[in-house]
């Protein structure tokens, strides 16, 4: 059982730079948690100070029953896995792997026995007598898997395990940690900077921004219903697209209008908007909520755009259009034919679009 | 084409290398000759129409003879040795302890220590020998071993601490951090991980002590005046230079055999030295 708390946590570095800013975060028990978040976002300082090799400024981090504040790193019953993967280059595979045991004086066959096993978890045996420097990237990255859960911790941490393999070998890892945490069944930690990583592996996701978490939620409902601009944006690939537009109150119906643009407010959202009304707002809709219109949409959610760029990427084409000022990206089903530089018409899918006020960036 | 870079590789590459090469090793090939010199062929004139002035007809052990028959070479050598090592051996653990503080821990006042030590390295020894002369005396250590022991780690610590340190920041943090989390102290990571890491590192630190010590005269010449406690450069300028007689041909062999030793460690560790100069880690 280990669950980890952080409690009004915050990271000063020397005085007056501050990182970390009164991040509260709760990771069940087996939990898969991802800190997500662009660079300089705090995510890997909370990693190194759940971890112990950070002070905490102020605040408290818990793990399972114990208060781990002052607890060194070797004492908080942990294993981490880091970006350069920190292989110790003068033991070997076995010796790497072994180490944490014979510094917690396991006895000699014990050792063996997690080692082998773990080796054969990893499919890593053949390579137990080879120095580090004698593998390829993406072994490794096997072996510092393999050293941090012969360990048998509480918790694991990664910071960034997959990012200097290439791109191929980065989806069949993901995979295999995917897996490897649903056999061990321990709770995990992870930081990347890709939010596609992000919402394959967890189970759970803090979206982080200049030290501040921004929401915290499973993956698909960051991607429903992000809480404000910048994790709407952030999550998503092709990005969401996003358009200023002001609240206009037409006879009772409330209407988002921009240059090139104009969308009724679906009869849900309405409530909400009502205050909004002759502000500026941010409407966002993502790209997969747009789609060429056909004669049965009704028309206050279809506009006229440009095509720019087509970029047609096999299972769906990607459409760059322009609406008036506005350009924004359109995916599609493969069947469609367009060209570049043809006028189309296009359909909102009125369930998903997104507001968001101009002020606070978050969502409306 | 081909014979046109055949034609650059031989001047850009053989030729200096060539004269590289005869520059460097001249002095020993000298050295060498004139040690298996017999006396007669050694002060005979340039222009006597026997003169050989580049190689020797008659090689002759006799130098070296005279050498360790009647003179304490044998004792100089092993004084040197011993204070090379124990020099060595002070001067790369403080170094050790000293470059990874100043490379890993912040400590107020860090960078400053960090300067204060590389400038007490600029200080020359030729200002130093007299304070250290007086100090000596005090502690009454005067012409005995420790005298060097303990004065030429006042040279070598500090290029062993910033050797050490510089490359000691090369060696990525995450190791000793994993060590840490993995159960070892920072001592312990200290000890098992970095120290073991930064081998090439240390070899070249200590390398590079054990010539400065052997080869050190000031300090030597200064500290030790009783024959038998000489180390060789001493010794063999003092016991034959004999007021404005110059034993040359022992002279010679008493240079060619203190020089063996250092070049037979530089060429053991030859790989390691090149390593730690460049500071290469990889992880």
């Amino acid at each position: 059982m280990a669950e980890v708390v952080l409690t009004g946590v915050n990271k000063w570095y020397d005085g007056h730079v501050h990182a970390v800013k009164d991040v509260n975060l709760h990771a069940r028990d087996k939990e898969f948690m991802v800190f997500v978040g662009p660079s300089g976002c705090g995510k890997t300082t909370t990693l190194r100070m759940i971890a112990g090799l950070e002070e905490i400024s102020s605040g408290e981090i818990r793990i399972g029953s114990r208060v781990v504040n002052d607890l060194p790193p070797m004492d908080r019953d942990i294993a981490m896995v880091f970006q350069n993967y920190a292989l110790y280059p003068h033991k070997s595979v076995y010796d790497n792997m072994a180490f944490g045991l014979q510094m917690r004086k396991f006895d000699k066959a014990e050792i063996q026995r997690r080692v082998q096993e773990a080796a054969a978890i990893l499919g890593i045996e053949p390579l137990l007598e080879r120095k580090p420097r004698q593998l390829s990237g993406g072994q490794r990255q096997r072996v510092a898997l393999g050293r941090a859960i012969v360990r048998h911790p509480a918790l694991f941490l990664f910071d960034e395990p997959l990012s200097n393999l290439d791109a191929k070998l980065r989806v069949q890892m993901r995979v295999e940690l995917k897996r490897l945490h649903e056999r061990l069944e321990t709770t995990a930690i992870y930081v990347t900077h890709d939010q596609v990583e992000a919402m394959t592996l967890g189970d759970r996701v803090v979206v982080m921004k200049d030290g501040v978490v921004q929401q915290v939620g499973d993956p698909m409902e960051l991607y429903g219903r992000p809480a404000n601009k910048f994790v709407a944006g952030f999550i998503g690939s092709p990005a969401m697209n996003f358009a200023d537009v002001t609240i206009a109150d037409a006879g009772g119906t409330l209407w988002a209008e921009a240059t090139g643009i104009r969308v009724k407010v679906p009869p849900p959202r309405v409530a909400a908007l009502r205050p909004h009304t002759g502000r500026r707002a941010t409407l966002g809709v993502r790209p997969e909520a747009l789609r060429l219109a056909n004669g049965s949409d009704p028309a206050e959610y279809v506009f006229d755009a440009v095509v720019d760029v087509v970029e047609p990427l096999g299972s769906e084409i990607l459409l760059n259009i322009s609406a008036g000022p506005h350009a924004l990206v359109a995916r599609v089903d493969p069947s469609v034919s367009v060209k570049m530089h043809e006028r189309v018409r296009l359909a909102f899918d009125p369930a998903k679009l997104h507001f968001f006020d101009q002020a606070t960036e978050s969502a409306i | 084409m081909v014979i046109e870079r055949k034609w650059k590789k031989w001047v850009y590459f053989y030729i200096p290398l060539t004269m590289f090469i005869v520059f460097t090793l001249f002095p020993f090939y000298w050295m060498t000759v004139t040690a298996i010199r017999p006396d007669a062929e050694l002060y005979r004139s340039w222009r006597a129409p026997n003169a050989t002035p580049f190689w020797t007809l008659e090689p002759t052990l006799e130098h070296f003879q005279g050498l360790l028959a009647t003179t304490a070479f044998p004792q100089w050598l092993w004084n040197t040795m011993l204070i090379a090592i124990v020099s060595t051996i002070i001067s790369l653990i403080c170094g050790m302890f000293a470059g990874y503080a100043l490379a890993r821990l912040k400590f107020r006042g860090s960078e400053f220590l960090g300067t204060a030590i590389f400038v007490t390295y600029l200080v020359p020894q030729t200002l130093l020998f007299i304070p250290l002369a007086d100090i000596i005396r005090g502690m009454q250590l005067g012409n005995t071993p420790w005298a060097l022991m303990l004065t030429y780690p006042t040279i070598l610590i500090p290029f062993c601490t910033w050797l050490l340190m510089g490359y000691f920041k090369t060696i990525p943090k995450e190791l000793e951090e994993c060590a840490r989390i993995d159960g070892a102290t920072r001592f312990g990571a200290m000890v098992r991980i970095i120290f073991p890491v930064a081998v090439p590192g240390i070899l070249s630190a200590g390398i590079f002590a054990f010539t400065l010590s052997w080869n050190e005269f000031i300090y030597a010449l200064v500290f030790l005046s009783s024959v038998e406690q000489k180390t060789v450069p001493v010794g063999v300028v003092s016991e034959l230079i004999r007021g404005d007689i110059f034993f040359w041909g022992q002279l010679m062999a008493g240079a060619l055999l203190g020089s063996v030793p250092v070049a037979l460690v530089y060429s053991f560790f030859v790989e390691y030295y090149v390593a730690g100069l460049t500071g290469s880690v990889k992880g």
